[in-house]
Order: C-alpha cells, then structure tokens, then sequence
C-alpha cells in the first residue's frame, strides 16, 4: 500500500491571522486536533505529501481556469498574503516534480488534468502545513480543485478524481500521504463572513466519515450555496479524499463552529489501513 | 468584460510586488492597462472596497486587496456592509443575495 495517510482539515486564513481574537478554550481544542494530526502523518513516514486544496486566485484566473490542476514543480513559495495579515512567514516548500510527473501521467488515464510548473501557495495549503509540516521539510505536490467560481467540476468527477489518484498512489514504490482542506458551510469574504452551518457541515462529515459515495455526490450546487454558502463548493477537496480512500471509513477528531475564523474548523482522518 | 478586468488587476497586485510596486508609484498608468469604466477605476484608486463588492468582485480577490489597504480584519467586512448600504445590493456574480438571484 502506498497511500500511508488520508485526512481533511480546515484551511481558513483567520486560524493563523486571527488566533488572537478567537475564544481561547475553542481555539486551543481545535489546535490541538491539527498537532494530533501533524503526529499521525509523522507516524505514517510519509516520502511526500499530497495536499488537495482550493486555491483563492493565487495562480489560477479566469483566463484559463483549470478544473483540476496538480503541481509538479521543483519547489513553491508561500504565502502570497502579507505574512502579519496571514501569522505566517514566508517559506519555500520543496516540491516532488519526478513522482508528480509520474502521478499525473497515470491520473490521466481516467480523468484530465492540468499541471503547474510554478506555483505560489496562498492560505489555502500554507494553513494546513504551517501544522502538518511546521518545518516544511516534507515534499508537498499540491492539487488544486477550482471551487472558487462556476463552472465547477461536478462532485462525482472530484470522487472520480480521487479514485484515479488512489490507483496511481497504489502503482509507486513511494509512501505517500494525502490531506483535503476546505470549508464545509461558510461564507467567507463576505458581510456573512462568521456565519455557519453546523446542522449542514456535522450532515456533510457523517457522509464523509461513512465513505458514502451517493450521498456525497447527491450535493447540488444551488442547494450548497443556499444552505452552506459559496464557501461550500469547496465540499470538493473533501470528496476527492472519499473517493482516494473508497471503502474506508475515518474519523472525526474535531469540529467546532469558531466564527471569527470564519468556518467550522474540521480536523477528521481516514483509516486507510481498513480497506 | 470590465469586471473580468477589475478582478484581473487585482489578481495581479494580490501576488505580484512588482505590479504593487507600480500601483504605488505610477497608479493612472497601471490603471490605463486594463479596460476599466471611471466607476471601476474610482473603485480601485480610492479605494472603495464596499463598491468593489458590490460590482461583484470575487471575495477571495477583494479579501487580499483589502488587506494589502492596510484594512484591518472587522474594518473591512464593515466596509463591505456599507457598500451594500450606499451601493445597493451586490450587482452580479457568487454574491448576489438569495432574494435576488
């Protein structure tokens, strides 16, 4: 088996910006959740690090937006964002172009994808390794589903997806972890920016959690924006992680609305080694 | 396509020092580059983040304008409240109230 570690976690920009403002107690829980996860990969001695994320406009514009991209760079700096705005300073994380090569060539048998040779990180993957990989010393090949603005890629191609990376993952000699980071509901970037969906998010996790395809892809896009907020496209990261981890249950680590960083800071992690 | 070309100005000083840089220094030439209404241009060089909102700028461009503005965190969603306020209610795009989609 190749696919050594498989979770999700949060990646809002306000959980390193805005640590001071938010309630102690909640803040401190939910950390701890991301320390617990940042052992378990280094338990898993993963080589490289897939990061499956929903970039914010870094890269990708609306001149030529890709639905899935995969980087294959030597190495990505980060974070665009001002590092005082942000609480992160800038690094550079080194990158793994050869297998990455390799996994986007294999990927492709079943599913298109655009690659990157350059890549900036914004808060979307600097969040998540500012935990998961706080010396940024674990090669990072980072995915990104565009969830920003529609069209998007309908949910059961991102479970597709997610497949087709488990097969490839499968095929290398590498040990290889993946982490999905988005938002369940929020509103971010917006006057409703703190608002959230718990009923919605803990709905969406039990699906996640019981690795139930048909009701992960059943999501309609109109319905997540109504009831879940732009910020829910991003269920899409999540479910690339279902469908790479198909058959496999997980776990929930932690959830808890914090409205000033404007999500429900989720930390869950899948059982690979169950399938 | 103004919008598109509001948001792809923006785009580019969000993760480009050199073209910061030029805003800074040479604001009317930078402007000049892209095909803007005087609306949009006032927006940019004032700036009025409520009214960028209200065009139907993509957030996740307007967040790192607004922060690269020196606006701090509740100082910019309440300049966003008070575009709706002044402006009326955002005009196209992801954020267009459910009353008036």
């Amino acid at each position: 088996m190749s696919l050594v570690f498989a979770g999700v976690c949060s990646h809002a920009p306000g959980i390193t910006g805005r640590k001071d403002r938010a309630e102690p107690q909640v803040r401190d829980a939910f950390y701890a959740a991301l320390e617990r996860m940042r052992q378990a990969v280094e338990n898993a001695r993963p080589d490289v690090l897939i990061v499956v994320g929903a970039e914010h406009f870094a890269n990708f514009f609306m001149n030529n937006m890709p639905a899935i991209c995969v980087g294959m760079a030597e190495h990505y700096d980060g974070p665009i964002e001002d590092e005082a705005w942000l609480g992160i300073r800038r690094h550079r994380v080194p990158g793994a172009p050869r297998l990455a090569r390799d996994l986007i060539q294999d990927v492709m048998n079943d599913i298109d994808l655009a690659y990157a040779e350059e890549w900036k990180f914004d808060h979307g993957i600097m969040v998540p390794l500012e935990f998961l990989t706080p010396r940024y010393d674990l090669p990072v090949i980072p995915v990104n589903i565009n969830c920003q603005g529609p069209p998007l890629i309908p949910l059961r191609r991102c479970y597709e997806f997610g497949r087709a990376l488990r097969r490839a993952c499968d095929a290398r000699p590498e040990r290889i972890a993946v982490v999905g980071t988005g938002g369940i509901s929020h509103w971010p970037a917006t006057p409703d920016s703190g608002r959230i969906n718990e009923r919605w998010d803990r709905e969406f996790l039990d699906r996640l959690l019981a690795n139930r395809r048909e009701e992960l892809i059943a999501y309609r896009d109109d319905e997540t924006w109504r009831e879940a907020g732009q910020g829910g496209f991003e269920i899409r990261t999540f479910i690339a992680v279902a469908g790479a981890t198909e058959g496999c249950t997980g776990d929930l680590w932690f959830y808890a609305p914090i409205p000033i960083f404007a999500v429900g800071c989720t930390v869950a992690v899948m059982r690979v080694s169950s399938r | 396509m103004s919008l598109y070309y509001t948001q792809k100005l923006l785009f580019q000083l969000n993760r480009d020092t050199a073209t910061v840089r030029r805003f800074e220094q040479d604001p009317e030439g930078l402007l000049a580059e892209y095909d803007l209404t005087e609306e949009e241009r006032g927006a940019l060089r004032e700036p009025d983040i409520g009214l960028l909102y209200v065009m139907g700028v993509n957030g996740q461009i307007l967040m790192h304008f607004a922060a690269l503005r020196g606006y701090e965190w509740s100082a910019y969603i309440e300049a966003m409240r008070e575009g709706e306020r002044k402006h009326g209610p955002v005009r196209t795009g992801l954020y267009t109230r459910a009353e008036t989609r």
